[in-house]
């Protein structure tokens, strides 16, 4: 690993303007994603920002919403009695994902910033447009089982690797952010970029600048939720698959509905023409089947995940019958 | 021995001659290129880079014991552990967070060792493999592995029992699914798993304090 500076810094600003103005600098919280991409030589930044004194671990009620600070750990996030009681899908999602040492160490904004577990990306001998621009992509004519089926381009097929984001994109949270030149809110479902011709650019932050925390709206989903997430083995694997939904039923029929998928594009999939395909409808395995053909419009495979254009709908459905269920 | 300097490290003189071949080399670049490409060069060496890194200090309490320590920003908690203060028990497996072996206790949480740099860590309480015996009497678990033949090779073994001890004590050992799920995080090539929890479910019915 190359060497590099580190600074401590305890004031939000004095973190901001150390990353900033320096482009090889770089924040680190958890380090479970940037210090991996490190030793194997995909990332070196020249100075590391730590950020972990910086006083961002509160998790607590505020107006209409659940503000979740950006250090908060994911397993104090998953194991929160509001989270539970407020967003149980958000507790899901959080322990379906990693293992119970990775969840100790890894934080919510580190989580949502995680980088693609694409294999070219992680293989220095491949062509790879996301780690070095214009050098193409491997994985297009490649092994791609593991890639994306919506939103890809040309030059990246690669999927976005967070169970926490399809919950939180699922749940119209907000993404509180500082930078040199002040704060601003961001809709969950516009922090994470298509690839398009920069899959170099994962999200919409601007250089320097911090995410503080996430807002998840006080919602009525509180009960019909479910996470199904589909690996190659029981536990501790990324998704090929993962439906998030939240249901609010009342009488049998669907009152609102928040739908998404993971493991199938370059950022965490929205499904918001199929919600509204489920409103005012029974929730019964006939809705859901429908549902999830109107989800999977506009799906696209490659020669080795074609099995998700079933898988996809099929977890769909699933996720649908037992959060109606609960 | 004639000697009691590590085989594996060069020797000091070793050192001495790497650092005269450096600047002799340096020496005969400055002589045959411009004035320009030599700055240019400079600013690019090796021994530059080290002076401006230094070493942080890093106070840490392990396994009960105050550490005050000086380390490189880039050295993990693993390799401190096991190179710098010889505590060999906590093992290094893939490296990568992805198999678990070098998992210890952060402030009581269970973490990865070697996806973590140590400088981070400052003030914190480690707690590895060897500190959780007391003097020659076994912790619980390590006496539950024992008992129910929680390994074969035993590489896996010290960051599973650190694992299996924050698996009880988190509340997350209630069923055999409930330990397969929160043990997730710690693979044993030797495929021991059975045994695993079955130490684990003893400890948690035995009653003893974890």
């Amino acid at each position: 690993m190359n060497q590099f500076q580190y600074v401590r810094p305890t004031k939000a600003q004095a973190a901001i303007e150390a990353v900033a103005k320096d482009p090889n600098a770089r924040f680190i919280a958890g380090g479970t994603n940037l210090v991996d991409l490190m030793k194997r030589g995909i990332t070196a930044p020249q100075k590391l920002v730590d950020i972990n004194r910086l006083p961002l671990k509160q998790i607590e009620h505020q107006g209409s919403s659940l503000r979740l600070g950006a250090l908060a750990l994911n397993s104090v996030v998953a194991n929160d009695t509001q989270v539970r009681e407020r967003h149980p899908l958000l507790a899901l999602a959080l322990n379906a994902g990693a293992s119970p040492q990775l969840r100790n160490m890894a934080t919510v904004g580190g989580n949502m910033l995680q980088r693609t577990r694409c294999t070219y990306f992680y293989d220095l001998s491949m062509p790879c447009n996301k780690r070095q621009p214009g050098t193409g992509c491997g994985a297009l004519e490649g092994i791609n089982r593991m890639h994306a089926i919506f939103g890809h381009s040309e030059q990246c097929i690669a999927v976005h690797p967070s169970d926490m984001s399809v919950a939180l994109v699922a749940l119209d949270a907000t993404v509180q952010v500082s930078g040199p030149r002040g704060s601003r809110s961001i809709p969950f479902a516009d922090l994470h970029r298509l690839p398009g011709t920069t899959p170099e650019r994962d999200t919409n932050l601007e250089p320097g600048e911090l995410i503080t925390a996430v807002d998840v709206p006080d919602s009525p989903f509180t009960k019909h939720v479910h996470y199904q997430k589909v690996r190659e083995r029981a536990s501790y694997a990324f998704a090929l698959v993962s439906a998030a939904v939240a249901l609010d039923i009342e009488n049998g029929i669907i009152k609102a509905a928040r739908l998404a998928l993971g493991g199938v594009a370059h950022k965490p999939w929205r499904l918001t023409a199929a919600e509204q395909v489920l409103v005012g409808q029974p929730a019964t395995e006939e809705t859901f089947r429908r549902v999830a053909a109107v989800a999977m419009q506009g799906a696209k495979a490659f020669k080795h995940n074609e099995y998700k254009l079933r898988l996809a709908p099929n977890a769909l459905i699933q996720a649908l019958k037992t959060a109606a269920a609960a | 021995m004639a000697t009691n300097h590590d085989p594996d490290l060069p020797a000091p003189h070793d050192e001495h001659r790497r650092n005269f071949l450096k600047q002799s080399s340096l020496l005969t670049a400055l002589a045959l290129v411009p004035s320009a490409v030599v700055e240019a060069a400079e600013s690019k060496l090796d021994e530059r880079v080290a002076e401006a890194i230094e070493k942080i200090p890093l106070s840490l309490k392990i396994n009960g014991k105050k550490h005050k320590l000086k380390v490189e920003p880039r050295t993990t908690l693993l390799d401190l552990l096991r190179e710098d203060l010889h505590l060999t028990g906590t093992k290094k497996g893939c490296d990568y967070g992805q198999c678990g072996a070098c998992t210890v206790h952060v402030d009581g949480l269970r973490v990865n060792s070697c996806l973590s740099f140590a400088v981070m860590h400052d003030g914190q309480e480690i707690t590895t493999i060897e500190g959780l015996a007391s003097g020659d009497d076994l912790h619980p678990m390590q006496e539950a592995f024992v008992k129910h033949d929680g390994f074969q090779c035993g590489y896996c073994t010290p960051g599973q029992i650190m694992s299996a001890v924050a698996c009880v004590r988190e509340g997350h050992a209630g069923s055999e699914a409930e330990i397969r799920e929160y043990m997730s995080g710690n693979i044993c090539r030797c495929g021991a798993y059975a045994n695993i929890v079955a130490a684990i479910q003893d400890v948690k019915s035995g009653g003893k304090k974890v």
